[in-house]
């Protein structure tokens, strides 16, 4: 499991790996918005917790179909379901791995991007944890939805469709973490929420995510 | 003599075949009375007329979230038992639960406008069916984009699985995210009060029109599903042989 | 000792029987090449024997850890070196080290070149070189000599010879003459799937899928 851990990150970061991309794409979002709503501080400050989750999630989304489809056109796919490590436990190591070239970067980085955007300073510990917990639930989902997709023709545009609507309730509770600290209050039933969520996907996703990796290498 | 003998294509057939006249006039008698009746109602003392549009909103709304349900025991069927049929009528089933999604939507904005002053509310039932609507979406579009039969049933299945969880636990965050301006549950054993009788059983008539009207509808399109199997097969030995 | 074992194998692909009544057993040392036309089915029995797939009817009987698959792809990745592919899969099957595997497929000096610069035939013979460093002793190949050049195809027969020598057993694909007198041959054709027949109770077959099942 380490070997394959070490082989995606190697990858991610290798020459045209995409390491990088999400975090950029994240800034251009964050750019984006304040063209779009008007530079005020007070109208960033109030909608930045939701601009930011809903940043990182696209910026995750942007790299999902990476999980599955270079392994699967090259047939290394089809190595690794021979292989000893069962395929539930090489989906977990490949969700993880694409939580640490993607979901990692992004949640060290938040801070700035609150900055940004205006975010109150009492908010910016709960945007880091709230990050930091929600992030692995939409890496592990998105392996679920890369492995229903691969091999697809488009399956790109598809996955998006069959994953942000799990992205819902992580989405839900981590901004409301943050909106409530921004606002002063406690933000920790939400977050208690979420790191549930994150822990459930995470025990439970692989299965689904195996079942459907077989079904497509068939 | 088991339940699953209609698994059989051809006895499913047979048997549909047999039954489909009388489903489709017994939801058309259902659905005829049972909307005049409703539309004969007399108007509600705060609401006036526009509460008539509930026999088409709450049936449409039951039926909705009862297709999905009746989608994830088809999936659990086949992905278990591995019975065809099963696994087409889920295939079936998900553009009428869409189209009910649908209905119920727009029926809501219609009958939300002259009530809570806004087509859209950022309601708790309201974005949970806006979810379940994109729950349909995918699954739908996941059916059309896997050339394979089976793998197309078995991803489906897998799918449908985990999109009920997660629209189960979607439907509380959002509760969680907004309180909202629906009323309680229509109907349910224990707040009688909620509506009155003179609109109870016009909208149980309602229902189960439109539970019959599923039914038709499910028979009709699995039919057709098996069919272009049919089809696909015999073309298929025509290129081989 | 038999190491694979198949018994009344059908096999299908997209749904239909393509393949079916296939039996054969693979002993220690030995190795049995499939023949057979374009679509017969090789691909896919190749692919039920490997696991990848389940078989419509029929068993397939060996030790889960025990078959190493080369497919058409090769299960490369470009920007690693040719060192570090071999040293990841090794890892992953808890095989032997790359060393002996790249002296046998004369890729020795390409070691620390990234795979991305390898010829299509220097891949390929990267790609059969990860099946020395999976450490099992049934190998399923399926087409090994595609881009192979004379002296190539010569270097992996070599490789088998080993490997068989060694107590292993091949399971092949293949349309060249490889030189092997020792392997057996199975040609597929007399075993290509008949239509369906007669729908109904009294069927025996179980159908590959739905379509056989209705047409």
């Amino acid at each position: 499991m380490i070997a394959l851990l070490m082989r995606d990150l190697r990858l991610a970061t290798r020459a045209g790996g995409g390491f990088g991309l999400g975090l950029a794409f994240f800034l251009i979002v964050c750019t984006l918005v304040p063209f779009g709503v008007g530079p005020e501080g007070g109208t960033l400050a109030r909608i930045a917790p939701g601009i930011l989750w809903v940043g990182a999630l696209l910026a995750c989304l942007l790299s999902l179909d990476r999980i599955f489809a270079l392994d699967w056109e090259d047939g290394s796919l089809d190595l690794l379901a021979t292989a000893p490590l069962p395929l539930e436990g090489a989906v977990l190591v490949k969700a993880a791995a694409h939580w640490i070239t993607t979901g990692l970067p992004l949640v060290l980085a938040a801070p700035v991007f609150g900055v940004l955007l205006h975010l109150p300073a009492a908010a910016q510990p709960w945007l880091l944890v709230s990050l930091g917990v929600g992030t692995p639930a939409l890496s592990m989902l998105g392996a679920f939805g890369a492995a229903i997709t691969v091999g697809l023709r488009r399956g790109g545009l598809l996955m998006s469709l069959l994953v942000l609507p799990l992205y819902v309730p992580t989405l839900i509770f981590g901004a409301e973490a943050v909106r409530r600290g921004a606002a002063g209050a406690d933000g920790a039933t939400p977050l208690v929420f979420l790191s549930g969520i994150t822990l459930a996907v995470l025990a439970t996703m692989p299965f689904a995510a195996a079942a459907a990796l077989r079904v497509n290498l068939r | 003599m088991s339940i699953w003998e209609y698994a059989n294509p051809v006895k499913f057939m047979r048997t549909s075949s047999a039954i489909l006249p009388w489903v489709a006039a017994g939801a058309a008698l259902c659905l005829g009375a049972g909307l005049v009746w409703g539309f004969l109602t007399p108007q509600d003392y705060k609401q006036g007329s526009t509460v008539k549009i509930m026999f088409l909103h709450v049936p449409a709304a039951m039926m909705a979230i009862n297709i999905w349900v009746m989608m994830l025991a088809a999936s659990l069927i086949w992905l278990i038992r591995r019975h065809h049929v099963s696994a087409l009528a889920a295939k079936a089933a998900a553009p009428v639960g869409a189209v009910m999604t649908v209905i119920a939507l727009l029926t809501g904005a219609i009958w939300g406008q002259p009530m809570w002053g806004t087509w859209w509310e950022w309601d708790p039932r309201l974005t949970a069916f806006l979810i379940l609507f994109l729950f349909y979406l995918g699954y739908i579009a996941l059916w059309s984009a896997v050339d394979n039969p089976d793998s197309a049933a078995d991803l489906t299945g897998v799918l449908c699985l985990v999109g009920s969880v997660f629209a189960v636990l979607s439907r509380y965050a959002v509760n969680f995210w907004n309180q909202g301006l629906h009323q309680g549950a229509s109907l349910s054993v224990k707040a009688g009060e909620r509506v009155d009788p003179t609109y109870k059983y016009p909208l149980y008539l309602c229902m189960l029109g439109f539970f019959l009207l599923f039914v038709t509808l499910l028979l009709i399109r699995t039919r057709t599903e098996i069919r272009r199997r049919r089809t696909a097969a015999l073309l298929a030995r025509e290129v081989r042989g | 000792m038999t190491r694979l074992s198949v018994r009344d194998l059908a096999v299908a692909r997209g749904g239909r029987r393509v393949a079916e009544g296939i039996g054969f057993d693979l002993d220690a040392g030995q190795a049995l090449i499939l023949r057979g036309p374009n679509g017969i089915g090789k691909t896919t029995l190749l692919r039920t024997v490997a696991g990848l797939q389940p078989p419509v009817q029929g068993t397939v009987t060996a030790d889960p850890d025990a078959i190493a698959y080369a497919g058409h792809a090769d299960g490369l990745k470009s920007a690693l070196t040719v060192a570090e592919n071999l040293a990841f899969w090794s890892q992953v099957f808890g095989g032997p080290g790359p060393g002996a595997a790249l002296a046998a497929l004369d890729l020795g000096r390409l070691s620390d070149r990234p795979a991305a610069m390898l010829s299509a035939g220097q891949k390929r013979r990267l790609g059969l070189a990860r099946l020395l460093v999976t450490g099992r002793p049934v190998w399923v190949l399926d087409e090994p000599t595609v881009s192979l050049d004379t002296a190539s195809v010569a270097l992996f027969a070599a490789v088998i010879r080993a490997h068989l020598g060694g107590g292993g057993s091949a399971l092949m694909a293949t349309h060249i003459d490889l030189a092997l007198p020792e392997a057996r041959v199975l040609d597929l054709g007399p075993h290509r799937a008949g239509d369906g027949g007669p729908t109904g109770p009294g069927r025996t077959r179980a159908p590959a899928g739905f379509d056989e099942a209705f047409a």
